[in-house]
């Protein structure tokens, strides 16, 4: 096990290096963040002053080195733009998008294993192919036409729910600010949650109902029926205990992914997390910021599949972390 | 004798596919007495499994039982409540299945598949089922059940797998075993010793079996009456000694020939000429007319089971290898 952690690291820091030098050197060739910044009228002695104190008048690979070793040894790499530590801003915006993350989850998985089960046990009823048909639009919908629908209903004709922004938000263990503590804020997290929900919730339910046809028809569920159990036992014991290791991975990396790509929810919403920092970062070439977004969603994405694994290992008695494939 | 345990009379289950009727068991009928072993013989597709599922409860759709009585200790089960079944299946009858590597959950624990299988039919504590599965483990031979309870089905070899299954089989002490070929998937030590656990065990508690294989040799050293099975009906019928010393339908005698330690060494291996009919559509008559060396004019009628001689020995044919007497 512990070797097993050990081995991961490592390999994890090879992708965080490789990560960091793909996107640094593919964000320097998009366009020099002076050209944005620097007022249009300053003079030539103004605009060198500016570039030698951001230190882009050094090579590349200066820059780079530069970079890293700020990273490496926490003298924090200050934003272009706003001049303070990048990563205090990615931090500073962090729990906005992990609340809105879980939310999403949550109701993915709350609703998803359910509906597919439910398919999967009566695939030939109405409420099976009513589901299925369902989960077809959650899949082709384009996210921000369903975000902007929802407010179209939602705020502007029933005037239920609020359209934008956190709302009042209050110290979760004195520190991590969220939304869902009050009820204002619920009312403000509700709809972005869901749209962020709905292409996950989809995928949960088809997933699930994959899982559950294929698994009814295994030797190990013929026994569990000839033996007599009840139903519920076989389905929320045999079955249900089957069908979450394929469900636990993808509920991992779709975590993952919902964390890096809420940015088209936030941005219709106007939700204040990383996803709308990381759109703004872009126009305004903020080269540290979406570097070092970058490099945090990577270390999420890590830790979930690390997380994900050690999972693994409590699900599925035949799987060892000790193995040498990682 | 004492009286049977379970009669089967007229049983026909049909799979309603999208290409029409499967008549995968078609008019079958026999009966087990308590403590008897009944063997049940045909090749792959002949029904002989179906049957078993059928007398389980076990057919799933597009299948279903369509006619016949399946009469358990008194009770028609095809008659009873969902529920209903569900309290015998595993406490009055129970299965044992062909592959060992697939019956057992791969995820749970051994104590707790077995624990489970008593607490669905009796409301005794934790640790009372915990001692009864321990016995059980021990009655099937399996050493030191202390630790291999608490063991997941992976750490344990295919004969071990099927042990654990035949213990859960007998776990409620149930009137009846149906046993799918349970030591088909089994190398022939491992079978041998299988055999003789459920031989002796039987003959302790009582418990009838219907052993469903297509190895004729297993039959021969464990059952008491046998069915051949073909294309979804019984074709003969009989004691163990009779029909393997006696056959007389010339399917019965192909499949004896077919067992390559009943031919001469150097010679080419007998077989029977063609394949099983497809189920789907079978025309009437014997279905056996095809491969069948016998066959005449009359074989396109569908022939019925008759009874020969006076030891209880009966056949499905126009023309059966021993004369009439």
């Amino acid at each position: 096990m512990l070797v097993y952690v050990i081995r991961r690291s490592m390999q994890s820091m090879v992708v965080l290096f490789v990560m960091s030098l793909l996107v640094f050197v593919g964000v320097y060739a998009i366009g020099n963040p002076i050209d944005i910044l620097i007022n249009p009228q300053a003079d030539q002695m103004d605009r060198e002053r500016a570039i030698a104190a951001l230190g882009l008048d050094q090579p590349l690979w200066q820059q780079y080195f530069v970079f890293v070793k700020g990273a490496l040894t926490g003298d924090l790499v200050r934003s272009v733009v706003h001049a303070t530590s990048a990563l205090d801003l990615i931090l500073e915006r962090m729990p906005a998008t992990m609340e809105l993350a879980i939310a999403a989850m949550l109701i993915a998985v709350v609703f998803g294993l359910p509906l597919g089960l439910w398919a999967g046990l009566k695939p030939d009823g109405i409420a099976g192919r009513s589901i299925m048909a369902g989960s077809i639009l959650g899949f082709s919908l384009p996210t921000f036409w369903v975000g902007l629908m929802l407010i179209m209903v939602f705020s502007v004709m029933l005037g239920w729910l609020p359209s934008n922004g956190r709302g009042p938000t209050t110290l979760l263990f004195g520190l991590i600010p969220v939304s869902f503590l009050s009820w204002e804020g619920l009312r403000h997290l509700v709809m972005p949650a869901t749209n962020l929900a709905l292409f996950k919730l989809a995928l949960l339910i088809r997933l699930t109902r994959a899982g559950t046809r294929e698994s009814l028809l295994q030797n190990y569920v013929k026994f569990a029926r000839a033996k007599g159990l009840r139903n519920s036992r076989i389905i929320g014991v045999h079955v249900l205990r089957n069908i979450m290791i394929p469900i636990v991975t993808v509920i991992g990396l779709e975590f993952g992914s919902v964390i890096a790509f809420a940015t088209v929810t936030e941005s219709v919403f106007a939700w204040p997390g990383m996803g709308k920092l990381l759109i703004d970062s872009i126009n305004l070439l903020d080269r540290p910021v979406i570097v070092s977004y970058l490099l945090v969603i990577v270390t999420i994405f890590i830790l979930i599949n690390l997380a994900v694994d050690v999972l693994y290992s409590a699900l599925d008695p035949r799987v060892r972390l000790t193995d040498a494939r990682g | 004798m004492s009286e049977a345990i379970l009669i089967v009379a007229g049983l026909r289950t049909h799979f309603y596919t999208r290409a029409g009727v499967v008549k995968a068991v078609d008019d079958v009928s026999f009966s087990v007495e308590r403590g008897q072993v009944l063997g049940l013989v045909g090749e792959s597709g002949s029904g002989k499994s179906m049957t078993g599922h059928s007398l389980m409860g076990l057919i799933d759709p597009p299948g279903r039982i369509v006619a016949g009585t399946i009469t358990l200790d008194g009770r028609d089960l095809p008659a009873l409540s969902a529920e209903e079944q569900r309290q015998l299946r595993g406490n009055r009858i129970a299965m044992i299945f062909q592959d060992p590597m697939m019956t057992l959950n791969p995820l749970l624990r051994i104590d707790v598949q077995m624990i489970e299988a008593i607490l669905a039919h009796d409301d005794v504590s934790r640790a009372t089922a915990r001692a009864r599965v321990r016995e059980a483990l021990v009655k099937v031979g399996i050493a030191s059940p202390d630790e291999r309870l608490t063991a997941y089905p992976h750490q344990f070899s295919g004969g071990m797998r099927q042990r654990v299954a035949i213990a859960i089989a007998l776990l409620n002490n149930p009137d009846l075993i149906v046993c799918d070929q349970p030591t088909t998937a089994l190398d022939v030590t491992v079978q041998g010793q299988i055999l003789y656990q459920m031989q002796k065990l039987t003959r302790e508690t009582g418990t009838a079996l219907i052993w469903i294989t297509h190895d004729l040799s297993v039959i021969a050293g464990l059952a008491d009456r046998v069915c051949v099975m073909y294309a979804g009906r019984i074709v003969e019928e009989g004691s163990c000694e009779d029909v393997l010393a006696r056959p007389m339908h010339p399917y019965t005698q192909g499949l004896l020939d077919s067992v390559p330690a009943n031919n001469e060494r150097g010679t080419r291996l007998k077989q029977i000429p063609g394949m099983t009919p497809s189920l789907l559509g079978l025309p009437p008559g014997c279905p056996f007319r095809e491969r069948c060396a016998y066959t005449t004019r009359e074989c396109e009628q569908t022939p019925q089971m008759r009874a020969i001689g006076g030891s209880g020995q009966a056949v499905r044919c126009f023309h059966p290898l021993i004369p009439l007497y």
